[in-house]
């Protein structure tokens, strides 16, 4: 029999080995999933993975990438301190969209004047949005300790609910002949979020999650802050008696995620969606807690797990249309891929052994 | 009778619309005591919404089916509890993976199944009882799944009350170190309960896709899952509370929906976001001051077990 035994510390190099592990089994597994589907899972895989990159679209694909990506790192990265620091805020879903809602409605309110300040604006806005969101969950923790997996999730729900109030009262387009959605902001040059040059696929949210990128990872490695979010997840009695305020931490990491999750949605809504309507939100809030966990809660990690979901969401439009595929099988491989990383994690934390013959176990 | 609504008749649909929250937070309850921390409800439930559903289309039982959703939920409970029993897995991380999983695959499986409509689950046959004014339609006019919760609640308080094996299951989840010096086999036993609370939340599932709702819809458990965990929170871990629990959020549900109905002078969107902010009340009246809810926690709750010597 295996027995397991556990490793004084993490393996350095387990941990790095272990998301490429993962997404090489999920692709097997999704390969037998695709097959069952009745499909060529070579052609299936070949279409998500590799043709997005090197095939006859990727001149349009490549910069695709980004628009997907840009949103999912910003959300990963705020989401992963708060996990580094065992503070689970899975609601990030309504974040963006709240962050979504109040930016849009600022530039919304002040529609049509044309003035260089309303998009910074705006994202500032859609920071505040997300950040208020975010502190109910954060200040019902500290106040009265409950639980913010629970609360943060219901949230979610409420949001979805705000949203369609926005799309179909409060911010809907009053040009657009009853139908639910937005003034659209792709036609308002002050507050559009568009491409920074023609074609790539960069625009303002794809910086802003290259820099918070970056900020995390000096916050994390040479900021005493880090420090204090590493040590309160790994050892909380520890953390308190170094002087670590824990109720500090959660309002600053969940603000924080609740902040980039916001701005995140604003970047979305006024980018590639375009307008607020019932259904802007891609589920990016969800799935960023793959590409947090894909990435090993490190900012670095997460820049590479966030452009590999975005591919996994490219390629899976593609298989859609071109092979058919269903675009909820894509979701089941994602969800797949998280499986099969936190299953090979084992690897990093422990050692497999041979047990001996006839040891009670 | 108060604004058009028929008393009667909103304590009936009352009991309808808890059922599927109140097996699912009782299966859950159960794999709380046993110190596992599953937050895949959401998934095991929609799990069991769409394999209940598919079941009972195919065989045309809805007693099949109802046991093909319960099926279904153990199914993917046992991916969690490999994952946490087994590979040490963060169980938070765990659970949110099952219930991502779950909503993908469901919409998966269910793609052929959008507008059909199930067998139909008859009422228990009371006979006489049934036509007794008020109290007939209250009590003695239900599908055997409301019976059935009620007693899973009265089954689970007396296992974890009166028996032995309610009591190691509550020490394994109290202290995993001493149950395992005593020579009991945690891993084992956790794992059981976590597939018991699969198979409950997965029949709270197909309750909702072959009773309540009736039909399949892509998400139909609209984190029903998510107030079930809520649920055993506000039960303080306690299987009757729990029941107070599933019917005042059913009563909520309920009520909501004859509102909107009656056309009240709310807003549809305050009604139908109700339940989540009146959840997120109860949650902060369980846990503050002298509710204490975390105080009744078991203590191994959401840690991880490994037998080092």
């Amino acid at each position: 029999m295996l027995k397991l035994e556990k490793r004084p510390s993490p393996s350095v190099m387990w941990s790095r080995a272990t998301p490429v592990l993962a997404v090489a089994l999920t692709m097997v597994a999704g390969g037998i999933m695709f097959a069952v589907l009745g499909k060529n899972p070579f052609e299936a895989i070949r279409t998500i993975f590799w043709d997005p990159l090197f095939g006859e679209f990727a001149f349009y694909l490549r910069g695709q990438l980004l628009v997907k990506a840009g949103p999912l790192i910003l959300i990963a990265v705020g989401l992963s301190l708060g996990f580094r620091a065992g503070i689970w805020n899975i609601g990030a879903e309504g974040q963006y969209i709240m962050g979504a809602i109040c930016g849009a409605a600022l530039g919304l309110a002040v529609f049509p004047t044309e003035n260089r300040l309303i998009f910074p604006a705006m994202v500032v806005a859609g920071a505040l949005g997300g950040w208020a969101w975010a502190m109910i969950p954060a200040v019902l923790k500290t106040r009265f300790n409950t639980n913010e997996i629970l609360v943060s999730l219901m949230l979610v729900y409420v949001a979805q609910t705000v949203l369609a109030m926005a799309s179909t009262g409060f911010l809907r387009n009053p040009e657009g002949m009853g139908f639910p959605g937005s003034r659209n902001f792709s036609g308002y040059a002050a507050a559009r979020n568009g491409f920074l040059w023609e074609g790539a696929g960069l625009h303002w949210g794809g910086v802003m999650a290259l820099a918070t990128v970056v900020a995390a990872y000096v916050l994390l490695q040479r900021h005493m802050l880090g420090f204090q979010i590493k040590l309160s997840g790994q050892a909380p009695r520890a953390a308190r008696y170094a002087g670590v305020q824990p109720d500090r931490l959660v309002m600053l990491c969940m603000g924080v995620a609740g902040a980039l999750a916001g701005m995140a949605g604003l970047f979305e809504v006024t980018g590639p969606a375009g307008q607020i309507s019932i259904d802007f939100n891609s589920g990016y809030g969800f799935t960023a807690i793959i590409v947090a966990f894909l990435g090993r809660l490190n900012p670095v990690g997460i820049l590479f797990a966030g452009l590999l979901m975005a591919l996994t969401y490219i390629g899976g439009e593609m298989a859609s249309t071109n092979l058919g595929l269903p675009s909820a099988a894509i979701q089941a491989f994602q969800g797949m891929l998280l499986f099969f990383l936190l299953a090979c994690d084992l690897l990093t934390n422990f050692r497999i052994r041979l047990a001996k013959k006839g040891e009670a176990r | 009778m108060f604004g058009g609504i028929d008393p009667a008749l909103l304590i009936a649909s009352l009991m309808v619309a808890s059922v599927p929250i109140l097996l699912a937070a009782v299966g859950e309850l159960v794999v709380e005591k046993a110190g596992v921390l599953n937050l895949g409800v959401e998934g095991m439930m929609i799990m069991g919404a769409i394999c209940g559903f598919i079941t009972a289309v195919e065989t045309g039982s809805p007693t099949l089916g109802f046991l093909g959703g319960a099926a279904g939920g153990a199914a993917l409970s046992l991916l969690f509890a490999a994952l946490t029993q087994v590979m040490q897995a963060n169980q938070v991380a765990s659970g949110l993976a099952l219930t991502l999983f779950g909503l993908g695959l469901s919409s998966l499986l269910g793609q052929n199944y959008v507008g059909i409509k199930p067998p139909h689950t008859g009422a228990v046959p009371f006979g006489p009882l049934a036509d007794i004014p008020f109290l007939g339609r209250v009590v003695f006019g239900h599908d055997p799944f409301v019976y059935l919760s009620i007693i899973a609640v009265a089954a689970v308080w007396a296992f974890l009350k009166f028996s032995r094996g309610g009591l190691i299951l509550r020490a394994v989840g109290e202290s995993h170190d001493a149950a395992h010096a005593l020579g009991y086999k945690v891993v084992r036993i956790r794992m059981l309960a976590i597939m018991f609370g699969g198979a409950m939340a997965g029949l709270g599932g197909a309750y909702l896709s072959l009773v309540r709702v009736p039909q399949w819809v892509d998400g139909i458990t609209a984190g029903a899952g998510w107030i079930a965990l809520a649920i055993v929170v506000f039960a303080s871990w306690k299987p009757w509370r729990a029941l107070l629990g599933a019917w005042l959020f059913g009563g909520i549900t309920v009520l909501q929906l004859n509102l909107q109905a009656a056309q009240v002078g709310i807003p549809v969107e305050y009604l139908s976001m109700s339940p989540y902010l009146i959840t997120i009340l109860v949650l902060v009246l369980m846990s503050s001051g002298r509710g204490k809810a975390a105080l009744n926690a078991p203590a191994c709750l959401g840690q991880n077990f490994h037998a080092a010597r």
